[in-house]
């Protein structure tokens, strides 16, 4: 009862803090509900007892990456006048690629099958679990995904050597 | 190379130990460490006054004799002596049984010194023939207004019950310079020239 | 339950009101030690030895005139030193200030919350945490504020990195994320500090950098910056954030002491003979102990070294201390490895 209760709320949330942001003026208050809709989905991970993960999602996410976003924007200044007026074709083109996206996304989400039962094993969420299963079942795509990202962080080191 | 505590600069490449910085942050922290067991250099004001050094040059002071009168005869010399003009007089003739008040037959009548103009040079106390007036310990009062720091008679004057000591800035060289002919002709060269 | 509940809320004030008296203590002891350590006296005019500034400079932000810029977003510039004050508070949940008694029929543990991710729990609050720096110095609307807050943001995230990896280090040679756990294991055996020397002085850097102490004050530094994010500020406002740098300080001088230096265990505890309550009063003492050790280790840097230019702090951040975090990952591993630890 109070998960469901929390849950909608948590969705509630998201959903309004994400529709703020695109309608936002300010790219600042963009941000901040893009960030409180971070906090909201991270709330989704906590109740579906994946806490590791909803923490990577605070650290990771809000903690970091909205930080640089916030950052750049910032030091940037950018504020209401200084957006810049778009043309009528500008305006229906990003309409029309909306719209498309859009389309694409219900035509692949309308025979997804939606699961309504929560994963069996209420443990899964936990490190040791999460853990087991990446360094067991899925070791290679861990591995390559850490190598990429490790090279990518040498790539900055060295370019910032330059 | 005085103190033999400089120390030449030489720009090399850093050594290892020098590179980490952490030895120089830990002596940094050795000698922060070492002044908390110092004895504070603090003086508690209200409670406590720092000691004033004993020719300390601040408030000026009428002296009077030890009978009472007072001493200054308005010879101006300590007005002509004034770098920065502060001071000035009127002299007056003393009256028949004024003779307790004042010393000689000239007194200063009305005695004034521009403490805002004042540099507290003690250079009238220098001038002065008559050994009258003194600079003491005592600091100016903070005034809001420029004219109260216009002190007259009233501010100068030593009072009888409670007389100033002057006695360490009348130190035997003091007495003896003011007698002594070098001095006489200091006055008369400082006259002559002044007078031009 | 309803003990249990009783028992879980009163810890959270014990945390709240001790966070906040040894913040205002510290705004105290700051005071002393700059003056003992510059040869001076310090504040001692309010009560015995000054014991009672930090009620009058309580007073003192509450009375102030509050201040909002006409031309800042209002909502925001509250909103700041809320976010600085809450994630500093949040901190302190996962500490175990003690170790567990038997107390109402039941095992009491002095930890709010012993959820099995703590370090990752005080990783997070600790980012979040900039945001209040920054949405505070942006919405000043202020040229310094902002650049104190963009200073903060590219410390922090700089600073970050280099922290998780040292303790990335610790964690693979305690094998758990629980902060109870990593002191459990401390007791009755060597502090991790011996095990993880390299890992103690990156983390020890890095704290000073998230909590913007000196030498890493650069957001607020007051000789190029005014104050930095908090130059706009007034009152009581500025008072939160005052006091989150130093709840932040508590906070990061508890962790440091419970990862790297057993926590609340007290050495050669069974020489002691203390049990049930006693001990636990004895540990939680000695853990304070250690706490106020850091605080100070944090002041007597801060009055002892001058602040590092902002390029030689990204330097400083990105290019030695990451390094050297990812080498003490690889030495661990590899004594792990000769150990036979890893299997």
């Amino acid at each position: 009862m109070v998960t469901e209760l929390l849950f909608y709320l948590l969705s509630f949330v998201a959903i309004l803090c994400a529709i703020m942001m695109i309608f936002s003026k300010n790219p600042v208050h963009s941000i901040l509900y893009l960030i409180a809709t971070f906090f909201a989905i991270a709330g989704h991970y906590f109740l579906l007892n994946a806490q590791f993960l909803g923490m990577v999602h605070i650290i990771v996410y809000a903690g970091a990456i909205m930080v640089l976003f916030l950052y750049v924007i910032m030091m940037l200044n950018l504020n209401e006048d200084a957006e810049p007026v778009k043309s009528k074709l500008q305006k229906i083109t990003a309409t029309l690629a909306g719209g498309m996206l859009m389309l694409v996304l219900i035509a692949s989400l309308k025979n997804a099958e939606l699961k309504t039962q929560m994963p069996g094993n209420e443990d899964i969420g936990l490190v040791t679990a999460l853990g087991n299963i990446l360094f067991n079942d899925y070791l290679l795509p861990f591995e390559l995904s850490s190598l990429l990202l490790l090279s990518a962080m040498i790539g900055a080191v060295f370019l910032s050597k330059r | 190379m005085l103190t033999k505590r400089a120390k030449s600069v030489v720009k090399k490449e850093m050594t290892l130990a020098e590179k980490l910085y952490l030895p120089a942050i830990l002596s940094g922290m050795a000698i922060t460490f070492k002044h908390i067991f110092k004895k504070p250099a603090t003086v508690r004001y209200p409670e406590e006054k720092r000691e004033m050094a004993p020719v300390y040059r601040g408030h000026h002071v009428l002296k009077r004799d030890d009978a009472g009168a007072e001493r200054c005869t308005a010879c101006g010399l300590c007005a002509v002596a004034c770098p920065a003009e502060a001071i000035t007089m009127d002299a007056a003739e003393r009256k028949q049984g004024e003779e307790n008040l004042y010393r000689e037959e000239k007194y200063a009548a009305r005695y004034e010194i521009n403490m805002l103009r004042c540099i507290y040079c003690g250079l009238c106390e220098e001038a002065c023939p008559k050994e009258a007036i003194f600079l003491t310990d005592t600091l100016v009062n903070p005034e809001l207004g420029r004219s109260a720091f216009i002190y007259g008679k009233d501010k100068l004057v030593e009072n009888m019950e409670n007389r100033v000591d002057v006695s360490k800035r009348q130190t035997a060289d003091v007495a003896m310079f003011k007698g002594s002919e070098q001095s006489a002709k200091h006055n008369q060269l400082y006259k002559s020239k002044s007078i031009k | 339950m309803v003990t249990y509940i009783v028992i879980k809320l009163f810890l959270v004030l014990f945390v709240f009101v001790l966070a906040l008296t040894v913040a205002a203590y510290s705004t105290y002891g700051e005071r002393k030690v700059s003056a003992w350590m510059q040869d001076r006296i310090g504040p001692d005019r309010a009560g015995p030895f000054g014991l009672l500034q930090p009620l009058a400079d309580g007073i003192k932000m509450f009375t102030k005139e509050e201040l909002i810029p006409s031309s800042s977003s209002k909502y925001l510039f509250i909103l700041g030193p809320s976010i600085a004050m809450l994630t500093a508070l949040m901190a302190g949940v996962v500490i175990p200030w003690a170790g567990p008694i038997e107390m109402f029929g039941q095992q009491v543990s002095f930890q709010v919350s012993d959820i099995n991710i703590g370090i990752l729990y005080i990783f997070s609050v600790v980012s979040i945490g900039v945001y209040g720096i920054m949405i505070g110095g942006w919405a000043s609307n202020n040229k310094y504020s902002l650049l104190g807050a963009l200073r903060a943001s590219s410390q922090m995230i700089s600073y970050e990195i280099a922290m998780g990896l040292a303790i990335v280090a610790l964690v693979m040679k305690s094998g758990t994320l629980s902060l109870g756990e990593i002191v459990a294991q401390q007791e009755g055996s060597w502090m991790n500090v011996i095990y993880q020397p390299l890992g103690f002085l990156i983390f020890l850097i890095c704290a000073f950098a998230e909590t913007n102490r000196a030498p890493f004050d650069l957001p607020e530094c007051e000789t190029e910056l005014i104050g930095g994010y908090h130059t706009e500020y007034s009152s009581m406002k500025l008072g939160l954030f005052l006091f989150a740098e130093y709840i932040n300080m508590f906070v990061s001088s508890a962790v440091i002491s419970s990862l790297y230096f057993g926590g609340y265990n007290l050495p050669f505890s069974h020489l002691w003979g203390l049990t049930g309550g006693w001990l636990a009063a004895a540990q939680f003492g000695f853990f304070f102990l250690k706490i106020v050790f850091f605080i100070f280790l944090f002041m007597w840097v801060r009055w002892t070294i001058p602040r590092f230019r902002y390029d030689q702090l990204l330097h400083l951040g990105w290019k030695i201390l990451l390094p050297l975090a990812i080498f003490n990952i690889i030495i661990t591993g590899l004594v792990m490895w000769a150990n036979g630890q890893l299997s």
